[in-house]
Formats: structure tokens, C-alpha cells, sequence
């Protein structure tokens, strides 16, 4: 596990559903080809209400033009983040897009589940309402061993809520390692 | 020590003699139930995960449902069906349920209750976050991924943290103008869509046990919308008739303790409530619809695990018996044998069938259909800027096609009475 992540943010609103993450149409790709799999960073994010991608502003797309990764690697959500469908494929679209880490208000449980036990993305929760204090596009470094982000671009640092009862399965890098650290799988 | 129905449920799928919210256990799964669009990348992380040796952990508790992506030319959805055929036949798989066959059922959490898979006190996981539907039958049932999926088709086992409870009691006697889907929509206006977040909603009262097994499962179905991990109604003779009907394996009845501890309860008065809807573009943004009436259409919907039940087409057929649709309308069956029951069950001789092709309707496959959008030949799917009235239970941006599209959850009464004006319509306009 990476203990210090860097990058730049996406600031979404609260209640980004697992539809507005990856519409159900492309559900159908394979998640094990290595080329078909790009598809879901393609079009991760991308029924985001255009008013609502990229705030404070809006308007600015997650991901641009044919690519399958995205220039921003930290998302910073409200509440309820993935609310909706158990699909996996939202965390891991994500992931292919190339971000490491989430902070959010509070999400939804499945979401939070399918990013720790399958290891896609390091899910950080805190109180505090980061979409007012970051901006899209600001430099962030998040340190995991402190529980803290760093907002570069303008020097401020908060507190996040650790990751509690779960870390030891991120520490493991998903729930078959960690299950098999454990002794619970041979 | 006092516990409610979920936790009590959960302690002895544990194998413990009391568990407490917060705590986080491990769990003996008594069913896993896949589909066509999670089942394939499960299988993948297992095989990945366990190898050329690896080994379902009980056949017989591995339930697999085609029916998301199914009358659809796109060639990787076709190809996931494909994957699951041949991994039943690789593994004999005896529960699957394959498209083009007479074994095919239609949507899952409907094909689950009717296959005699949902029995009280058991424990089902599910790739798919409706499967909190089964919980109707006074069970815990809960949707998870795939990776989760994948660790108990090698394990049978998952953890899971203990949730606390909310109670939402509804007495007195549900109105013919209302329907299971008024209720959960006023809770879901109560609580929101993360009121439920980490928790168990339980539902009682003299209106939820006058309820069908049908009506039920609207309730439990949208615990889900309210971020729920599961919904229940503890089983009592009409739960017991339906599963006795359906399959001989044991079963056992929990029920909460007097003094078990609720962080929140709620009563409504049933008699009392008006018809709901919620508004773009979430389940939690409710209204009543004479707030919204007069709201023009391009289309109605009637169909999904939560609104095309037989208890759903009846309401509809109800209304749009001897009259004519002014949009288009949909009628998707859950399931075959719903399909199958809309030829059978008459109002005044004329079957239900007969009633929504005389409307104008268009009646369709069973499947999920264009509750999720789905391909772009999904029957049903919304394109454009329309404005869609539907019995479905997620109306977030995009959900049932274009993300132009606006999007209004009600009762099948609301809908039907809707879709013969083209405008938003109070049912009782038509009662």
C-alpha cells in the first residue's frame, strides 16, 4: 500500500450514484481483458450531469477525447457517495482511470465494500465538506499513515477519519490476501 | 439480551448466541444469487483467486439468473449470457435458469421467490443491490460485488458488520387508491437516500401484514434506495403459504423482541396516506402526486423486480381496463410466469394481456429491460429528453437511458391512470 498518494482533485456533489460512475450500457465489457477493460476507464464518470463534473464550476469532463485515464487521480465527493447498483464495476472503472483514492462525506455501503475487499481504491471518509475548500484541478497529497490530505495548491491540511475496522484488509491489498494472511484460506 | 429480527438472524448465521450493531462478523451464506453482468466477472475473480482447483463451495446454494441484458443484439452481452451457460455446464450447475429455454425466469429477486429460494431466518448474497427484495419473506438478503460474490462461491462465508435498525410501522387499512410503492416512497422521503445507510429497515404494522407477498417485496425491494443493507418483514401464514407452495426445504420463523433497540421508529397512519411520487432525479424526492398533476409525459413504464409483480399489472389493469393509453406505455413481466399469469387472470373474463393490448400497451419479454437502461435496443429504453412515468425504483440521471431524461417513481395505480391522460394523474381520478 502506498502511504503517501499525490494528485490532482475531481470534485464531485453529494449522491454520485453508480450510474452516473459507469452507466449500466457498458456493464457489458470484460473486466479481465486487458484491452476491453480500458473501455470502463473511457467512460468512467461520465453521466455526471455536466453542471455537477468538476466543481465548483462544473463543466469539465473527467475523462477527454478517446483517452481511458484521467488527468485527475483523487476524487473528492459529499454524501453518499456510490449510492445505487452493487456493481463492482464502478470502483473498478475507476480504477482503471487511474484513481487511487476517494474522500468523501459518507458513502454507500457496496460501494465502500467493493473498494476495500477488492482492493480498486483507498476509500477516506471525513466530516468536513472538502467540495467547499478544494477546487478541481488542486494539487493534493493525501498521507495515509497520518490520516491527513494536504490541499498543495493552497497549503491547508485536514484531518480524515481512519480507516478503522477495514484497514487491516487494505493493508492486505483485498479480502482474498487478507484472508489468506489470516489463515482463513490456504 | 433483546435483539430484533436481523440481528437475530444474523447471530445464527454466525453461529453466535447474541451479536450487537457495529460489530463486524463472519457470516455462513445460505445462498448466492448471480446475473448475466456480475456473474461473469465473479466467475473470473474466483477462477483468478483459486486457481485451476478451484471449487464452488456448495452447488446447490449457487443460484444463476440471465436477465439483465437478454433480448439484445449487442454481441459482449450476448457473450456474458454465453460465459454463464458454459460455466453451468462446466460445473453443473443444477439452479441456472438459461435464456432460450423453458427454464428461463426473468429477473432474479421475482425468480427467487418463486423457485422457492427465499425462506425465513436464512441468509442470501447477492450480486445485485435489489437482492435486500428477499427480505419480504423474513430473511436477511443483501447485495454485495464481485469480489465478495467471488469469496463466497470459493468459501461460503463473507463478513458483514451487524447494522442497527429503523422500524416503520404502518397500521391501520391501506386505501384501494394506494399501494406498497406509496409507502416506501413517503419513507424514503422520510429518511432519505443514506438514512439507511449501514442499517436494517423493519417493517410492521396491520397495513404491511395485509399485504401479498407481492406488495411486500415493493417494500423490502427500495430498503435498498434509502442505502439500506437490507429490508425485512418477519414471516408470518401469508409468507408461510407462499414458500409451502414452492418447496419443501426447512425454514425458521424469527420475530424482533418487544424490547429490542431501535436507533429511530416511525408510524404512519396507511388509512390516511395520499398517493406519492418521487421527482427527478431521486427515489427520495417525493411529492404527492396531486402536487405534480397535470406534469406532461412521452411514456410509461411498468415493469421491473419492484413494479412488474402480478399484484402491479392488476392494480394497472384496473384502471386501464376498457380504455385507451395516451402515451406509450410499456408492460414488462418480471418474470415468465407472471408473463404467463397475465394470459390467465381476467377482470370481467378479459385477460390482463388482453386488457394492456386493447389499451394500446406494448407488452414485452420478461427481463430487467430498460429499468437500468440497457443496451441501446433495450426495449423501453428512455431516449432524448422524455418524461417518463415508472413503477421501477431508481430515477437517478441516465438511469433508464439517456441521462436527458427526466424520470417520476410511482405506484402501478399512478401509472396506468397517468398514462391514459399523458399527464400526471391521481389514480383516485379513476377509482
Amino acid at each position: 500500500m502506498e502511504k503517501i498518494v499525490k494528485g490532482n482533485a475531481f470534485v464531485l456533489g453529494n449522491n454520485v450514484d453508480t450510474d452516473q460512475i459507469i452507466p449500466a450500457e457498458h456493464l457489458v465489457y470484460s473486466l479481465s481483458d486487458p484491452e476491453e477493460k480500458k473501455k470502463y476507464g473511457h467512460f468512467a464518470l461520465s453521466s455526471v450531469p455536466i453542471s455537477q463534473s468538476g466543481l465548483p464550476n462544473g463543466g469539465i469532463p473527467f475523462i477527454t477525447g478517446e483517452n481511458y485515464t484521467s488527468e485527475f487521480n483523487i476524487l473528492i465527493g459529499g454524501a453518499n457517495f456510490g449510492c445505487g447498483s452493487s456493481r463492482e464495476h464502478a470502483p473498478f472503472a475507476l480504477q482503471v482511470a487511474g484513481v487511487k483514492a476517494i474522500i468523501a462525506e459518507s458513502y454507500a455501503r457496496i460501494f465502500y465494500r467493493n473498494c476495500v475487499d477488492g482492493g480498486f481504491l483507498l476509500p477516506y471518509e471525513t466530516p468536513i465538506k472538502l467540495s467547499e475548500k478544494i477546487k478541481t484541478g488542486d494539487e493534493l497529497e493525501l498521507n495515509v499513515e497520518m490520516n491527513s490530505l494536504k490541499n498543495i495548491t493552497t497549503g491547508e491540511i485536514f484531518s480524515l477519519r481512519s480507516l478503522g475496522d477495514i484497514l487491516p484488509i487494505i493493508e492486505a491489498g483485498d479480502i482474498f490476501k487478507y484472508a489468506r494472511q489470516s489463515g482463513m484460506l490456504a | 439480551m433483546a435483539m430484533t429480527i436481523t440481528e437475530k438472524i444474523l447471530a445464527k448465521a454466525a453461529g453466535k448466541k447474541n451479536v450487537e450493531p457495529g460489530v463486524n462478523v463472519w457470516l455462513d451464506v445460505d445462498v448466492l444469487m448471480t446475473h448475466d453482468v456480475c456473474g461473469p466477472p465473479t466467475i473470473d475473480i474466483w477462477k483468478r483467486e483459486f486457481g485451476g482447483q478451484a471449487k464452488i463451495w456448495d452447488k446447490d446454494k449457487l443460484v444463476i439468473f440471465p436477465d439483465h441484458y437478454i433480448f439484445t443484439k449487442n454481441p459482449q452481452a450476448n457473450r456474458n449470457v454465453e460465459i454463464l451457460r458454459e460455466f453451468a455446464n462446466e460445473f453443473g450447475i443444477q439452479n441456472y435458469y438459461d435464456v432460450g429455454t423453458d427454464r428461463y425466469k426473468g429477473v432474479c429477486h421475482i425468480a427467487l421467490a418463486e423457485e422457492g429460494f427465499d425462506l425465513p431466518g436464512t441468509v442470501l448474497f447477492g450480486t445485485d443491490s435489489h437482492t435486500c427484495t428477499s427480505g419480504a419473506f423474513g430473511m436477511f438478503s443483501t447485495g454485495v460485488g464481485n469480489t465478495d460474490a467471488a469469496f463466497i462461491l470459493g468459501t461460503g462465508k463473507i463478513w458483514e458488520k451487524i447494522p442497527e435498525s429503523l422500524k416503520f410501522t404502518f397500521d391501520g387499512e391501506l386505501p384501494p387508491y394506494l399501494t406498497a410503492k406509496d409507502l416506501i416512497l413517503k419513507v424514503l422521503g422520510e429518511i432519505t437516500t443514506d438514512g439507511g445507510t449501514y442499517r436494517a429497515l423493519e417493517f410492521d404494522g396491520d397495513a404491511v401484514f395485509s399485504l401479498s407477498m407481492d406488495e411486500r417485496m415493493t417494500l423490502t425491494n427500495m430498503a435498498i434506495e434509502a442505502g439500506a443493507m437490507n429490508g425485512i418483514i418477519a414471516a408470518d401464514a401469508v409468507t408461510e403459504t407462499y414458500v409451502k407452495q414452492r418447496t419443501k426445504k426447512p425454514y425458521e420463523i424469527f420475530h424482533s423482541d418487544q424490547d429490542a433497540n431501535y436507533i429511530a421508529k416511525y408510524r404512519f397512519d396507511a388509512s390516511k396516506m395520499e398517493p406519492s411520487v418521487a421527482k427527478p432525479h431521486s427515489p427520495d424526492n417525493y411529492d404527492i402526486v396531486r402536487n405534480v398533476k397535470g406534469t406532461k409525459l412521452t411514456k410509461s413504464y411498468i415493469g421491473s423486480c419492484t413494479g412488474g409483480k402480478l399484484s402491479d399489472f392488476v392494480a394497472a389493469a384496473k384502471i386501464l381496463f376498457g380504455n385507451k393509453t395516451a402515451v406509450p406505455t410499456f408492460i414488462v413481466p418480471a418474470s415468465t410466469l407472471i408473463a404467463q399469469q397475465l394470459e390467465e387472470e381476467t377482470i370481467s373474463g378479459v385477460s390482463l394481456k388482453q386488457i394492456f393490448e386493447n389499451a394500446g400497451c406494448v407488452v414485452a419479454q420478461s427481463s430487467c429491460a430498460a429499468c437500468l437502461g440497457g443496451p441501446m435496443d433495450t426495449i423501453g429504453r428512455a431516449v432524448d429528453g422524455e418524461t417518463i412515468i415508472s413503477t421501477t425504483n431508481r430515477n437517478f440521471p441516465g438511469r433508464m437511458g439517456s441521462k436527458k431524461s427526466a424520470v417520476y417513481l410511482a405506484s402501478p395505480l399512478t401509472v396506468a391512470a397517468s398514462a391514459l391522460t399523458g399527464v400526471i394523474t391521481d389514480p383516485r381520478d379513476f377509482l
